[in-house]
């Protein structure tokens, strides 16, 4: 063959065609690669849900448990002529539902091809039964088991959240999410969601080239299986929380409950709450709950900024003996208020004047200017400005103005002011402790959570020092963070702290008409130890505070009770926070308080709350 | 064979090549199969049914029957060269007009919509710039080597190109390129494709490796270019091989060095770039020096060409970063293995090539595929049609495919060669090299040989405009061949 032109480019040809048939030899031959690549690309993740882990209480009590719900599939393509009408008899479903569905799935029959939808989510285990019977007469129609949250307890939706299919957000935020997942996304669900999730499984299937199931892929060995998700025990009591949230029925505001010796929540309450029998299904009800004016889903016990009123005395007391600026002894008079220039802020009547103790136990406001004052204008500080800053940090040392850290989600921080505050304000220099004297009595630029009262009220029970307050309960299974086991001392002495608690049993213990302010709240034999609040509310009524512990000595519940547009802290306040006290202590209620607690349950406060429009 | 051929007029029937004629319908009944194959999922239908692609092809290759029979049996294949100037002339103006009017199709502007129809002007123009080359350089007295008749035909083709890259069909346009192994075959200086060849390699290895690396090819192929050209090569090499070596290493050693040193240095701050350029600066002037003395043509060449191979090496960034569109580079990143994302840019080869290569030897049987029609592979039944061939009819399909190309190739560029008229054996060889471009391109984009350049695959992908061109395109030659055997 002559190697003329002509011949080179047939060459040329034959060598590229052969490079073309060199790779696919390769690729198709000699790589098995693309082989498996292949097969991955038909195979088929049949998704096995995990049971979620279930949360106890304290004891061992199942708050959440689970039970079995059915969801209605439908392959349409599988689907034959069928009655309508006797299938949405069994189902309890509209005509007018079926024949949209069935037009929808066909308008988009290309889309889902050999798929199974989702045509109806949980139903009950007796509804799908029924269905189960006559499935025969449904060619296409089949339900899959899935688990649903089951509440035994009211123990109050926001306490332990709910749980809802993830949406595009979250999956974006949490990338081992897909859609279809569910997860928690308040409370305890969504505090513990990594334990309480468990791992999803899958079976594998290989599909032919028509997209059916054909067979298990290699027999099922590559299948994982779904694991469930760990139980979480929490440090509620079901019992106390149940009663608690009787005791709130019809009030706004929160209960909460610690146990001082270890930080732990025995029970919060935030009213008005999601009922559990919504949480189970949120979805359904989410638009009616959102549109409820009392917002159900806020979380009063830890997100509510509120003013601490009268129980804020304890701090600037303790905080007045440690500066020695007061001592147990240093007496104060009270004319119906403490006047200042031509101002004057007001207080009730009661013998003057007054010590530490009584001052406590009457809850003079006067008492307390002149301790605040002195607080501020203290020659030690070259300025009030210093003074002030010295007031906040001590202030804080208790746990105010910062989240506390629990493990409960969503915390708020709350406020406390410092000089650059009402330097900002009034400029630096031009402010005194007049002006910032609302701070004495727990008014003014104070926030705070319920959950920042019951930690004042678990510091004072323990002489000084709080654990952070946390809902998970520490088992070997579920470690819980080292700090929750640390103590939290603040920056008042230990010392200085029995004085305020003999002012806060005398409060209570008393006797009616010894002037003591939270005498209803008395339980023989108790020693309940409790400071009252009247917090201004510029929406209404005064809310009603109130803190207590009980024992006396060697304390087990503290408990800070706000109730808004509750009046005065002896009104509502005072008896809830001590019949729960007696419950968790007496395990009941005495019969001369059966009374009170007959009042409570019955008592409407809704009236009285500003709604939101 | 000869037997028949020293008849004089033959029959009207029998002068066709039928061999070609046979070849065009297998692969035509092939690609029909493939279609319904790769349409056929989940809603089996009829391979008539005209809601689907199957359906449809059907009706183009009964059109494209149509056509071939009336350029077999009613055209007079003279009309092809008369009217050659003003065919092109209109496919030009259907080819710019197209930019304006035509409806925008994936980022291009380059379909006809006429109702249900759609009709791309660059396929026409494959053609009418064939039948135009064909005219010019079958004309009495035209040379390409004179640099007038080279100008006027390298323009012929360049006119259309240009304007198909306007429409932003840069994978259309390469097609033309196939059009240089004509002009080789009608007497192109074989040197050109050694060029546009060093200019791929280079192009490929700045962006792949490195600055230095092209550089370092382009000197050392120059040298031993000139090196084969002096009287005695032999101690020409024994200079160049050394020196080339040093030079290979040197970025690795230095590279070595610097990690010795502190990082301060002096040898640091030098690139080792500089010193092969720095290299290359002392040795220019004594090559230059002997290239005057001796006279040499080629020695100026070989200086003009490193000129020319350093200005396109560092002019390669800008072509790619700037001229390129976006989704080509990233193809051609994706080809080279400089980036790896089996789901971004490279998912549809990476799919393309996991379907090809599951079909294994003997393929997994017709409408058995899985991975075609799933859709995990785009354009299943258009561009990516090979993937269906290959998964269904595995290793030995896919070859039987790809031979039946070559013989086709082959056939036509045979018969060109025994016509008497070069208007003949021209436009042959311009059909050859379209179908060739059109088959290399497609298959090898499809086995990742090349980047994703969306072209079809000649009589095999489904769409009627380009089924009609290439028919239209093939039996014109067909229709040439047998006026020149009717002859005989």
């Amino acid at each position: 063959m002559k190697l003329n032109r002509e011949n080179k480019l047939l060459i040329g040809l034959v060598v590229l065609a052969s490079i073309l048939i060199a790779k696919l030899f390769y690729i198709q031959i000699i790589n098995d690669k693309y082989k498996t690549d292949a097969t991955n690309n038909s195979m088929v993740y049949s998704i096995i849900y995990p049971p979620r882990g279930i949360i106890l209480d304290r004891y061992g009590n199942i708050l959440v448990g689970n039970k079995v719900a059915y969801d209605l599939l439908v392959t349409p393509k599988e689907v034959e002529a069928f009655d309508t009408s006797a299938f949405c008899e069994v189902l309890d479903l509209d005509t007018a539902f079926v024949k949209k569905k069935m037009r929808e799935y066909h308008k988009n029959r290309r889309r889902i091809g050999y798929q199974s939808v989702i045509m109806l989510k949980q139903l009950t285990p007796e509804k799908y039964m029924k269905f189960a019977e006559i499935s025969y007469k449904f060619p296409g129609f089949r339900g899959q088991a899935r688990s649903i949250r089951n509440y035994p307890y009211n123990a109050g939706g926001n306490l332990i959240g709910y749980v809802s299919e993830v949406d595009a957000d979250y999956i974006k935020r949490n990338d081992e999410y897909k859609p279809g997942d569910y997860a928690g996304m308040t409370g305890i669900e969504a505090a513990r969601e990594k334990d309480l999730r468990g791992e999803k499984g899958y079976n594998i299937y290989l599909r032919n080239s028509r997209n059916k199931i054909e067979s298990r892929y290699r027999d099922g060995e590559m299948d994982k299986e779904a694991v469930p998700g760990k139980d979480v025990m929490t440090t509620i009591d079901a019992e106390l929380q149940h009663y608690g949230q009787m005791l709130m029925e019809n009030k706004v505001g929160s209960l909460v409950a610690i146990e001082p010796s270890t930080g732990e929540i025995l029970t919060m309450v935030s009213s008005p709450g999601i009922d559990v029998d919504m949480l189970a299904d949120i979805g359904a009800h989410y638009n009616e709950i959102a549109a409820n004016p009392y917002k159900p889903m806020f979380n009063r016990a830890v997100q509510a900024p509120y003013p601490p009123g009268s129980v804020f005395k304890l701090v600037n007391g303790l905080i007045g003996l440690q500066e020695g600026v007061l001592t147990p002894q240093t007496r104060y008079p009270c004319s119906m208020g403490y006047h200042f220039g031509r101002h004057k802020l007001g207080c009730h009547a009661h013998r003057s004047p007054l010590d530490l103790e009584e001052s406590i136990m009457m809850s003079c406001n006067a008492y307390y200017c002149y301790v605040l004052r002195s607080i501020l204008e203290n020659g030690k500080y070259k300025s009030i400005g210093d003074a002030m800053d010295k007031w906040s940090e001590y202030v804080k040392s208790f746990g105010f103005g910062k989240k506390l850290g629990s493990d409960f989600p969503s915390e708020l921080g709350g406020t406390i002011p410092d000089a650059k505050l009402y330097n900002d304000w009034y400029g630096k220099g031009r402010w005194k402790a007049t002006t910032v004297i609302s701070l004495s009595i727990g008014q003014g630029e104070i926030g705070c959570t319920p959950l920042h009262l019951a930690n004042l009220c678990a510091t004072v029970a323990n002489r000084g020092f709080y654990y952070i307050p946390h809902i998970i309960k520490d088992s070997d299974s579920l470690k819980i963070d080292e700090k929750y086991h640390r103590r939290q001392y603040t920056m008042v002495d230990t010392v200085h702290f029995p004085k305020v608690i003999e002012g806060m049993y005398r409060a209570v213990n008393s006797g009616y008409g010894s002037g003591g302010t939270a005498t209803v709240a008395a339980v023989k034999g108790l020693d309940i130890c409790g400071k009252t609040g009247t917090a201004q509310n510029p929406r209404g009524d005064d809310n009603s505070v109130f803190i207590c512990f009980a024992p006396k000595d060697n304390p087990k519940i503290a408990v800070a009770a706000y109730i808004e547009n509750g009046g005065f802290g002896a009104t509502w306040a005072a008896p809830i926070a001590s019949l729960l006290v007696e419950k968790y202590l007496n395990g009941e209620i005495g019969e001369n308080r059966k009374p009170l607690e007959d009042r409570i349950l019955k008592g409407n406060l809704m009236h009285k709350v500003k709604k939101d429009d | 064979m000869n037997a028949w051929r020293t008849q004089n007029v033959r029959g009207f029937a029998k002068s066709i090549d039928w061999t070609l004629v046979f070849c065009y319908l297998v692969l035509v009944l092939i690609g029909w199969m493939n279609i319904y194959a790769s349409v056929h999922s989940s809603e089996p239908s009829s391979i008539f049914d005209f809601s689907c692609r199957s359906g449809k092809q059907f009706v183009w290759i009964l059109t494209s029957l149509g056509i071939a029979s009336v350029i077999l049996f009613v055209l007079n294949p003279r009309i092809y060269e008369s009217f050659s100037l003003p065919i092109y002339i209109v496919t030009v103006l259907l080819l710019i007009s197209v930019i304006f009017l035509g409806v925008e199709v994936k980022g291009s502007r380059s379909w006809f919509e006429f109702g249900p129809v759609r009709f791309q002007p660059a396929e026409i123009s494959k053609i009418s710039t064939s039948l135009l080359l064909a005219t010019v350089m079958s004309q009495f007295g035209y040379k390409i080597s004179r640099f007038k008749d080279f100008v006027m035909t390298a323009f012929i083709i360049l006119l259309p190109m240009a304007i198909i890259v306007a429409q932003s069909e840069t994978g259309s346009a390469l097609v033309y390129v196939g059009f240089i192994f004509m002009l080789y075959r009608e007497g192109l200086s074989g040197w050109l494709i050694f060029i546009i060849g060093m200019c791929i390699i280079m192009f490929i290895l700045t962006l792949t490796t490195s600055t230095y690396t092209s550089i370092f090819v382009l000197v050392t192929v120059i040298t031993v270019c000139s090196a084969l050209n002096s009287r005695n090569f032999k101690k020409w090499l024994s200079i160049i091989v050394p020196a080339a070596a040093l030079l290979a290493f040197l970025p690795a050693a230095m590279e070595a060095v610097s990690e010795k040193i502190s990082p301060d240095s002096f040898i640091n701050r030098i690139n080792p770039l500089y010193i092969l350029l720095g290299a290359i600066l002392i040795g220019l002037p004594f090559y230059a020096f002997r290239a005057y003395r001796e006279g040499s043509a080629f020695k100026w060449l070989s200086i003009l060409s490193l000129f020319a191979g350093l200005a396109f090496i560092f002019s390669t960034d800008f072509l790619f970063n700037n001229i390129l569109q976006d989704h080509q580079r990233k193809r051609i990143e994706v080809l080279l293995g400089m980036k790896e994302d089996p789901t971004g840019v490279g998912y549809n080869v990476n799919q393309s090539m996991i379907a090809i290569g599951s079909g294994g030897f003997a393929g997994k049987g017709f409408l058995n595929g899985t991975q075609t029609t799933y859709g995990f592979v785009p354009e299943q039944s258009t561009d990516f049609i090979f993937c269906t061939i290959g998964e269904e009819w595995g290793f030995l399909g896919s070859s039987a495919v790809i031979l039946l190309y070559v013989f086709m190739i082959w056939r036509i560029i045979k018969n060109a060669e025994k016509s008497r008229e070069s208007f003949t054996r021209i436009y042959g060889y311009c059909v050859a090299c379209c179908i060739f471009m059109h088959l290399f391109i497609n298959i090898g984009m499809t086995i990742g040989l090349m980047p994703v350049i969306g072209i079809p695959l000649p009589f095999i992908s489904y769409g009627g405009s380009s089924l009609w061109a290439f028919t239209a395109m093939l039996f014109i030659f067909i229709a040439l061949d047998r006026k020149e055997r009717s002859y005989f």
